[in-house]
């Protein structure tokens, strides 16, 4: 593992030396490092680039780490990550992917992540984006996210990307079974001439599925963002969509929001705020001592944690 | 301490409007003053105009000897003067403990965190990591602005109608920080409110009406006056009367 990817581990899964559990660094499209544990298996796919990782039923408290990084510019990583989450397990899976360029060429990783969480079984998905050095060449993030939860089962989804990503589209498709959960809290701030766009649809089929989904972004200078949420209700269930975005100097911001039911008792709920920080926010931090500016840092710093 | 002098606050309503009209006022070291009158008489500008929230059309103020009319907020907070709004700020993602931190300037241990909480009737650990956002309620909210006031520990703090918004049973304690704040005497506290109870606490009351000081005084000679009138709102616009 080079210097570079050590310095992006850090940042985007709080890299501190070899974890005590199951991890897989992906570096520049090869791999920089591999370890399995008794209850989590990763192995390498046959037909495409990627892995799958095993979780056996029952596992818990146990975390895994597969971290990718991009080093250099000229890079067109495309990876297939399938994960398999047993009955009853309870992991925590710490994902993220930091692209460094130096160079005038663009640089790009395509993470297509598809979760399979069986009856009961409990994820929080950890994700961090993030582009650094000083080369022109664009930095491009496009993760895919899809997800089939069972009965009862539970995922988190906490995904960050906080800067130094020139373009990015999410996407993230879920489908949650009878009593299924799912919790998704998106951070992301762009500035300059960044673009980055989220679209996420989440299907509650299953009676007594449940969907709580925010997004807090902030747009800076040029950038522009695009939010699409689409809950579609088709049993018994609850969603909860909310896009809170504050908008700075030129930046543009859309959010749209699509709630579907097919069920009388589907109860969906979208709310979505976009504006400047507001005037009487930064008054009162600097009657507190802080300048316009700091405050304005400071605001978006809590806006985005 | 603090020294307006012929301060004017002119807004133009369809017409020009005086809100504060040749105020003078001179406050003291360590004193409890307290600012009443009906509303509309330009109570509230005058304390945003001390803390530089708003800019005089006229006039000069001066804060322990220097002249301050032209210095910005931040620069105002760091010569030492707070203020506690009348309505409280909400953030999305700022905690009570952030807040608190920034108030007083520095990291706070959890003892003295909870010891700002605690001193304005909040049980800490309830509220400590706590967003100030819309799910605290009103009189929740506003005891965490007195808590960062206390917290700033400022030479003059400007309370802004400490108790408007907030229930009966806020108020109780509110009193209660304030009689505490009153015999600790620390720095001056220049209170902006309607209640007889924090008049009755006050070393000298201000009563402003229609942009005037129309009755200055220490409170045995300016309470009874006001509790004559039934109301502390009867005051007529006019020539101040120095009791």
């Amino acid at each position: 593992m080079n210097q570079i990817t050590e310095d992006l581990l850090k940042i985007v899964s709080d890299w501190n030396g070899i974890p005590d559990a199951a991890y897989n660094i992906r570096e520049d499209s090869g791999c920089a490092g591999r370890r399995s544990t008794e209850h989590i298996q990763i192995d390498s796919k046959e037909d495409l680039p990627g892995i799958n990782i095993t979780v056996q039923p029952g596992t818990k408290g146990e975390m895994v780490y597969i971290p990718a990084c991009v080093t250099h510019s000229a890079v067109d990583d495309l990876v297939y990550n399938d994960f398999y989450i047993g009955e009853g397990a309870d992991v925590t899976i710490v994902a993220g992917c930091g692209i460094h360029s130096d160079g005038e060429e663009e640089s790009r990783h395509n993470g297509i992540h598809r979760f399979f969480i069986e009856k009961g079984a409990k994820v929080l998905y950890l994700e961090k984006h993030i582009g650094t050095g000083k080369g022109s060449g664009a930095r491009v993030i496009n993760p895919v996210t899809e997800a089939t939860l069972a009965e009862d089962a539970y995922m988190e989804m906490n995904t960050t990307q906080i800067g130094g990503v020139d373009s990015t589209v999410r996407k993230t498709k879920a489908t949650l079974q009878q009593g299924a959960k799912m919790v998704v809290k998106e951070k992301l701030l762009t500035e300059g001439t960044q673009r980055a766009e989220s679209d996420f649809v989440i299907n509650l089929i299953g009676e007594g599925s449940g969907a709580h989904l925010v997004s807090r972004s902030v747009a800076k200078g040029h950038s522009e963002q695009l939010f699409r949420s689409c809950l579609v209700g088709e049993a018994a269930c609850s969603g909860h969509s909310e896009c809170d975005a504050i908008i700075m100097d030129d930046g543009k911001v859309s959010a749209t929001p699509e709630l579907t039911a097919h069920n009388v008792d589907a109860a969906l709920i979208h709310e979505a705020a976009i504006g400047k920080i507001a005037g009487e926010q930064i008054t009162k931090l600097m009657t507190l001592g802080l300048t316009e500016h700091e405050a304005e840092e400071k605001i978006i710093e809590g806006f985005l944690r | 301490m603090l020294e307006l002098k012929h301060i004017s606050f002119r807004v133009e309503d369809g017409g020009n409007k005086d809100i504060l009209d040749d105020i003078s006022l001179t406050v003291g070291d360590n004193r409890f003053v307290v600012i009443t009158g009906p509303n509309g008489g330009g109570k509230s500008t005058l304390a945003k105009i001390i803390m530089g929230i708003e800019q005089p059309t006229a006039g000069q103020i001066l804060f322990e000897g220097q002249d301050i009319t032209a210095l910005s907020v931040t620069e105002r907070a760091a010569l030492g003067i707070a203020y506690a709004f009348q309505q409280p700020v909400r953030f999305k993602g700022l905690t009570v403990s952030d807040l608190i931190e920034l108030a007083a300037g520095h990291s706070l241990e959890r003892g003295d965190l909870c010891g700002y909480l605690t001193e304005v009737g909040l049980c800490a650990r309830d509220y400590i990591d706590r967003d100030v956002n819309a799910s605290l309620s009103g009189g929740e909210i506003k005891r965490i602005e007195i808590a960062m006031a206390l917290a700033r520990g400022a030479h003059l703090t400007v309370f802004d109608e400490p108790e408007a918004g907030i229930d009966l049973w806020s108020f109780n304690h509110l009193i209660a920080v304030f009689q505490k704040l009153r015999r600790e005497t620390r720095g001056t506290s220049l209170i902006i409110s309607h209640q007889e109870r924090i008049l009755d606490i006050a070393d000298e009351i201000v009563v402003l009406a229609g942009g005037h000081i129309v009755a200055r005084g220490h409170k045995e000679a300016v309470l009874p006056k006001l509790l004559e009138t039934g109301s502390s709102v009867n005051f007529c616009e006019g020539k101040a009367e120095q009791l």
